[in-house]
């Protein structure tokens, strides 16, 4: 039976037109602001505005600050994403044990950090890592170790965003990890057991190609949010020092909403998105062909 | 189930090492907690004291009556609130609409709708940015709600979960006569509780936990959500860290708060993602 059309518009088209307006026309928009010189004159009088074309992709690939910061979140991609998932699995597979006590107390303070506004949390982690007040730096001294200045180094810059980031990603992929775990059904171990596999071999056989479909959305997931890294070197480091923890988020919000250079920030939108799409593509792939 | 014996070696091993991570996940909390109640003498001291010698609720009063705190939270209250109050009634309407809605295209356009889920947040905002400037939305609420209303992952989710509620309640209901409207309000929403507490929780924490598009929006200080307003006193106030953590306490809170009380829904929730993906 076909459900009437006043029925149809009133249930459906209100998301519907909000997604239009705001979501797939701004896809094309940001495309075209893209090839313009779209500034801050053009703020005031959009006849100000020109065609300008390629430009803002060719001086984007000739622009150092904006390969600072592809590198830099790059660089925070390959080192936090392992980590994470390692953690998280790690963490998941030690609570989902049997004989580990107090499950759920575990899952949940894990997951606190998760819950946490980025923003708060970063103010009070800035105050930890205080190379001369911070808690961080006094446990370290009590094994006598000196620790860095860690935000004002810009070698330690970037490890400290990092450890933040990660911080706060492990607790939400435990729980991913947890549900994923408790879907292996238990003959696999019997019957690995059987075989006379070690428990580490059975974690490596059985537990690892089980959880393939939750590390393979765990990673995408992950991979999407730390291309976007924006809140925690905003707030840690505001890019620096020396440009160190500039990542492309953080460059594309200055060019855009500090220079109102809306038409250059939009190419380094446009780019992001297609690493974005290219790296969910080449994962899916790669998932394909394993399988 | 099978039993193994475990060792009491391994036991104490693998107890330990969550210990450490259930330290290191939450004395960042305490560590803020305990610097908020600090008077100014007691903050830069070598080694760090984990309890104030003499409490004291200055920091708060200050950031309520010298930084006037009440107007973000105020807004981050408001626009919390109505987003998400009217991005679950949208949400659920339309993932009733998909599930049991008969009409021509409607796959079509559920696709169309999950692959707005895969758009990534900086590639809108410009030109959202410029149509919000054209009608006049920048720094008032309308600006930080509007977009943020249609949400494609709430539809996905109420859509997979109506399709559960069997057919049959439905047809009864139409053979009684009810038309769409009352079968949404009596039969669906009784039905859908549960999913939409779940995406509830998640819009509303998303929403307090929202700062690139609210610092873009909101410029003027009246219009700061706390995100926005935390963010500034950690630039202004930089010698005042008791401030700060006070600060932190009071965007933190109320996100620990409902976490802990509906963490069964969490729970749910995310897992449900995972197993989709």
């Amino acid at each position: 039976m076909k459900t009437p059309l006043r029925a149809i518009i009133t249930f459906i088209g209100p998301p519907i037109i909000l997604l239009f307006i705001f979501m797939l026309i701004p896809i094309f928009v940001s495309l075209f602001i893209s090839f313009t010189d779209f500034d801050v004159y053009a703020m005031y009088d959009w006849s100000n505005v020109s065609f300008i074309g390629f430009e803002n992709y060719i001086n984007l690939m000739k622009d150092p600050l904006f390969w600072r910061a592809l590198l830099n979140t790059l660089y925070a991609l390959v080192v936090a994403m392992p980590l994470t998932v390692i953690f998280s699995l790690s963490f998941a597979a030690l609570i989902n044990r049997e004989g580990t006590y107090l499950k759920n107390f575990f899952k949940v303070s894990f997951y606190l950090p998760s819950i946490t506004n980025t923003v708060a949390i970063a103010i009070v982690w800035a105050w930890m890592l205080n190379p001369d007040y911070g808690l961080i730096n006094w446990f370290l001294s009590l094994f006598g170790i000196r620790g860095p200045n860690w935000l004002g180094d810009p070698a330690w810059a970037m490890p400290s965003v990092i450890m933040l980031v990660v911080w706060k990603a492990v607790g939400y992929n435990i729980i991913l990890f947890t549900a994923g775990l408790q879907n292996i059904p238990d003959y696999l171990y019997e019957a690995a057991e059987l075989d006379g596999a070690t428990r580490f071999q059975q974690f490596l056989y059985v537990t690892i190609p089980s959880l393939r479909p939750t590390i393979f959305f765990v990673t995408v997931m992950t991979v999407i949010g730390y291309l976007q890294l924006f809140e925690e070197p905003y707030m840690l480091t505001a890019g620096g020092p020396l440009n160190s923890t500039l990542s492309i988020v953080l460059y594309l919000y200055r060019q855009g909403f500090r220079f109102f250079k809306l038409g250059y920030a939009s190419s380094i939108a446009f780019v992001l998105f297609l690493m974005i799409f290219a790296l969910t593509f080449i994962q899916m792939r790669a998932r394909r062909n394993e399988v | 189930m099978r039993k193994r014996k475990i060792s009491p070696i391994e036991q104490i091993v693998v107890h330990a090492v969550l210990f450490i991570w259930l330290l290191i996940s939450v004395i960042p909390f305490i560590w803020m907690v305990s610097t908020s109640f600090k008077g100014p003498g007691e903050i830069f001291v070598f080694p760090p004291k984990w309890i104030p010698r003499a409490p004291t609720f200055q920091n708060y009063i200050d950031l309520f009556q010298e930084v006037n705190f009440g107007r973000p939270f105020l807004n981050s209250v408001i626009v919390s609130l109505s987003t998400t109050f009217l991005s679950v009634l949208i949400a659920t309407m339309a993932g009733y609409g998909f599930a049991k809605f008969n009409f021509k295209n409607k796959n079509v356009l559920f696709l169309v709708i999950l692959g707005t889920i895969m758009v990534p947040g900086q590639i809108t905002m410009i030109p959202v940015f410029l149509l919000l400037t054209q009608f006049n939305l920048l720094n008032t609420y309308w600006g930080l709600i509007l977009p943020a209303i249609a949400n494609a992952f709430n539809i996905f989710f109420m859509r997979q979960f109506i399709s559960g509620i069997p057919d049959e309640l439905i047809e009864a209901a139409k053979m009684d006569g009810a038309h769409e409207g009352w079968i949404f309000f009596r039969v669906i929403l009784p039905l859908a509780k549960p999913a939409m507490a779940a995406i509830t929780i998640f819009t509303f924490t998303g929403s307090w936990n929202n700062f690139l598009w609210p610092l873009i929006i909101a410029t003027d200080e009246s219009m700061y959500t706390l995100p926005v307003a935390i963010s500034v006193l950690g630039g202004q106030y930089t010698e005042n860290i008791a401030m700060q953590m006070a600060g932190s306490v009071i965007v933190i809170l109320p996100l620990i708060i409902v976490f802990l009380f509906t963490q069964k829904y969490f729970i749910k929730g995310i897992t449900f993602t995972g197993l989709k993906g």
